[in-house]
């Protein structure tokens, strides 16, 4: 990998650790998209020769760390889903808009659903299924940040 | 293209052995406090990140304050003039009584009360995690706050320092619902506990003898006991007691003091640790 991709992968991890920590009000606080998820999936599907598991796993770590979760929370939940958008983006490449939008929602509920796991373990429990509010968010917010996204890449000669 | 799986051991492989890791560092973390001192280092690093993001906000108050009027300025000015008149008249009330009260507790050769020094800190974040209820503030070790320092706004307590970097340090509320204090009635110094809910308007108190003299209205004060919180600042309000004659305990609902969610400033009360209980 060239150092400039490098450094632009770094750029997006740390914005999306900003927005990870952005003031919100707290009746929106559950409606906040997984943005580190988010890039996992656009990175790993789109560097699935350099960008793994472990590059998930550490962003998982910085995550945790940032938002002061248990350690290893956030860790796993992105480690797995790094697995599964591995195993799959050959497929998601193919995919149109809307098949993409559906399959982000799976994935990032998968991530939520480690999270919940692991926030279960600490005894805090969830009301139903509104710890899958994330996943439809970022999944929304999908089509509007990985076209941008792959335009700059494009545009910055990263592959 | 490349052949994918060449380098290093394969994605499963990695999965389990790193899922194995979190799990080891999770149970790590959860059961003994070994990544404290680490995690509270790097706390100092990534504290500035809910900075950045809170500078928005810091802008718009900071041009609020630039573009006021002088009339407003004024009127401001003079109400706090008046206000501080109020206060210094109470604060002098106080000195008398608290004289009189140490002289009184000499006389019964109980310890003397120490002053709280008191620290003005100002909130900078506020936790992500919808679970639970951690604000950030731009004080730490160097200020002299610790883990277990109260923290308390001009209504109440707050809550307590879970996490003491250098120069930030986390502050769990007390309406977090893996928080119990506890607290005395202040009419006639019943004692229970007040457990968090995980809602920023509300705290319980459960367990509580269904013949228990408490009503609606009664305020509560911290009780010192379990040496964490000093005694005597008042946590809250009673709103509501359900006495079910068909349950063994009867639960109340409290108010908080403290503003949760709009305080700016908010004070961290250091020196006197661990004299709360002793005074008593």
């Amino acid at each position: 990998m060239q150092a400039s991709n490098r450094w632009f992968i770094a750029v997006t991890i740390f914005l999306s650790m900003l927005l990870v920590v952005m003031p919100l009000p707290q009746q929106w606080l559950w409606f906040r998209p997984a943005f580190p998820a988010l890039l996992i999936i656009f990175w790993v599907s789109r560097m699935p020769q350099t960008l793994g598991v472990g590059f998930a796993w550490l962003v998982g770590i910085l995550e945790d760390l940032v938002t002061g979760a248990t350690l290893g929370t956030h860790a796993l939940a992105l480690a797995v889903l790094a697995y599964f958008s591995l195993l799959t983006y050959q497929r998601t490449r193919a995919f149109n808009p809307a098949q993409q939008l559906l399959w982000v929602f799976v994935l990032v509920g998968i991530n939520q659903v480690v999270g919940n796991w692991v926030h279960g373990l600490e005894g805090k429990t969830v009301p139903g299924l509104t710890f899958l509010w994330p996943a439809l968010t970022t999944a929304l917010l999908w089509p509007c940040v990985a076209p941008p996204l792959l335009r700059v890449c494009a545009r910055l000669h990263i592959r | 293209m490349k052949p994918l799986f060449t380098r290093g051991p394969s994605p499963e492989s990695r999965l389990i052995a790193l899922g194995i890791l979190s799990i080891a560092l999770f149970a790590v973390s959860y059961y003994t406090d070994w990544f404290q001192s680490t995690r509270e280092r790097l706390f100092d690093v990534v504290a500035p990140l809910y900075w950045i993001t809170g500078a928005p906000e810091r802008v718009g108050d900071w041009a609020g304050e630039q573009f006021r009027s002088r009339e407003e300025l004024l009127e401001e000015n003079d109400r706090l003039k008046r206000r501080v008149l109020l206060l210094e008249h109470r604060s002098q009330l106080l000195a008398a009584v608290k004289a009189e009260n140490t002289q009184l507790k000499e006389l019964m050769n109980s310890a003397e009360m120490v002053d709280d020094r008191v620290l003005v800190a100002q909130i900078i974040g506020v936790s992500p995690d919808p679970l639970e209820h951690v604000l950030l503030i731009d004080k730490g070790r160097n200020d002299g706050i610790d883990v277990g320092t109260p923290v308390m706004d001009a209504g109440g307590l707050l809550g307590q320092v879970i996490e003491a970097g250098d120069s930030f340090s986390r502050i769990l509320l007390i309406t977090d619902s893996s928080h119990a204090i506890p607290v005395q009635v202040l009419r006639n110094s019943m004692r229970a506990v007040a457990e968090g809910t995980g809602d920023l308007y509300r705290l319980k108190l459960r367990h509580l003898a269904n013949t228990s003299d408490i009503r609606e209205g009664d305020i509560l004060l911290s009780s010192g006991l379990g040496g964490r919180f000093p005694a005597g600042y008042p946590v809250g309000e009673v709103m509501s007691v359900t006495r079910d004659p068909g349950k063994p305990f009867a639960e109340a609902e409290v108010l908080p003091r403290g503003r949760m969610n709009r305080s700016r400033f908010v004070l961290a009360v250091i020196g006197d640790r661990g004299r709360g209980l002793a005074s008593k």
